[in-house]
């Protein structure tokens, strides 16, 4: 698959082989005891997954461009950020270096 | 014999499901999508259902990467929503039409479309949420025949792929013997990017576009690369392969009957569109 569209990962065969620790982790998260626990001991958490060393430092600088690099899907991801309270404004306010404000008024003025 | 009487898409963004719990239809942000709504409800209440197939895909509540299907076909007696980490109210459950599933599984498959067959399936809020928008009430009127799409991981299926899938399920349920009135759903969409540098992507040429088309040139839509609709809608805008695939299993003479289009609910230009179905004997009878 060609790969040439600015800033944007194609969550392919290779995004995913490379995440798949990483995205098992977020879909864990679909469980309220499972979040609380990553809550409790995040390091223990990672490790209980089989995160990498990429994925570790990812996670733990809350870095979302850094997340994707290490192979995460944005749909899992959510459920990370979910867990500190963001939603997908606050993220992609974060991968876009804007503020949030800044973020929504790039979405109003896409409708104008 | 079935009949198929129509039609609905809409966006499924979560935010919808908090916005519903938290009675926020007539805030200024979310009315002009909500106000959308208004004459979905005249046209349910008009066309009365008694099923509805959703096209939709799972964003990681019944599937999870590791074994992820490219179409899958629900065939539960009820289906339960669960919580999906996103802080969204957990959905009170649908109930199924197995029959009606495994009618549509067994025609799929003599069709050539080697789904995934699902006597017990999790939804999410792709179905929940555009299943509230349409019912807002207590009860559901309809049962569902949910079909899962992936739209998640690549390769994903062509947009004529599931423009041919949903001719498959349309010609199933025209030959499905019992009376029911069945409905289309495709869900998600339109234009949107939640990741990476290119995040909040929008693209509202590109949206009246496929809207223009898809009442009654699907096909010019059909001929577009997947690499080619991200780079037109943005990554999570291959949603709209739940959309082509709705439009193909409408088999008569269709028209649009409603048409809101909204920029932004949270990251998302939202749709929502109602399509009529009229058969061919009803067109020769008029």
């Amino acid at each position: 698959m060609r790969q040439d569209i600015p800033g944007t990962t194609m969550f392919d065969g290779d995004q995913a082989q490379k995440g798949l620790a990483l995205n098992r982790m977020c879909y864990s998260f679909n469980s309220a005891e499972n979040r609380a626990a990553f809550l409790k001991n995040e390091e223990g958490y990672c490790g209980q997954f089989g995160l990498t060393e990429e994925q570790r430092a990812a996670v733990k600088s809350r870095n979302v461009l850094a997340m994707i690099a290490a192979g995460g899907n944005v749909y899992y991801l959510a459920k990370l950020a979910g867990i500190f309270g963001l939603n997908v404004q606050d993220i992609g306010a974060q991968q876009t270096g804007a503020t949030v404000d800044q973020f929504k008024e790039k979405l109003a003025a896409a409708g104008r | 014999m079935a009949k198929i009487i129509g039609g609905v898409a809409t966006t499924h963004v979560p935010s919808i499901g908090k916005a519903i719990a938290e009675n926020k239809q007539n805030d200024p942000y979310w009315k002009p999508f909500f106000r959308g709504f208004d004459y979905v409800h005249y046209w349910l209440a008009r066309e009365k259902p008694d099923v509805a197939v959703v096209f939709s895909n799972d964003h990681g509540l019944n599937f999870f990467l590791d074994k992820l299907p490219t179409f899958a076909v629900g065939a539960a007696s009820e289906y339960r929503n669960q919580d999906e980490g996103w802080g969204i109210p957990v959905s009170r459950a649908i109930a199924g039409d197995p029959a009606l599933s495994w009618h549509i599984i067994n025609r799929l498959v003599a069709d050539e479309f080697d789904i995934t067959m699902c006597q017990e399936m999790l939804i999410d809020h792709a179905v929940t949420i555009p299943m509230t928008l349409m019912w807002p009430g207590e009860t559901w009127p309809v049962k569902i025949v949910p079909v899962s799409i992936n739209t998640v991981q690549h390769p994903l299926p062509s947009l004529k792929r599931c423009l041919s899938l949903g001719r498959s399920v349309g010609r199933a349920i025209q030959s499905y013997p019992q009376d029911l009135r069945v409905m289309m759903v495709g869900t998600g969409g339109l234009s949107h990017q939640l990741d990476g540098k290119r995040a909040g992507f929008i693209n509202k040429e590109f949206d009246k576009l496929c809207m223009d088309k898809l009442v009654g040139e699907p096909e010019a839509l059909a001929r577009y690369s997947i690499h080619d609709w991200v780079e037109q809608a943005g990554a999570q805008g291959v949603e709209f392969l739940n959309w082509i695939a709705m439009r193909g299993a409408l088999t008569g003479q269709v028209s649009e009957a409603h048409r809101n289009y909204h920029i932004p609910i949270s990251n998302t230009a939202a749709a929502t569109v109602v399509y009529d179905n009229r058969d061919e004997a009803a067109r020769r009878a008029a």
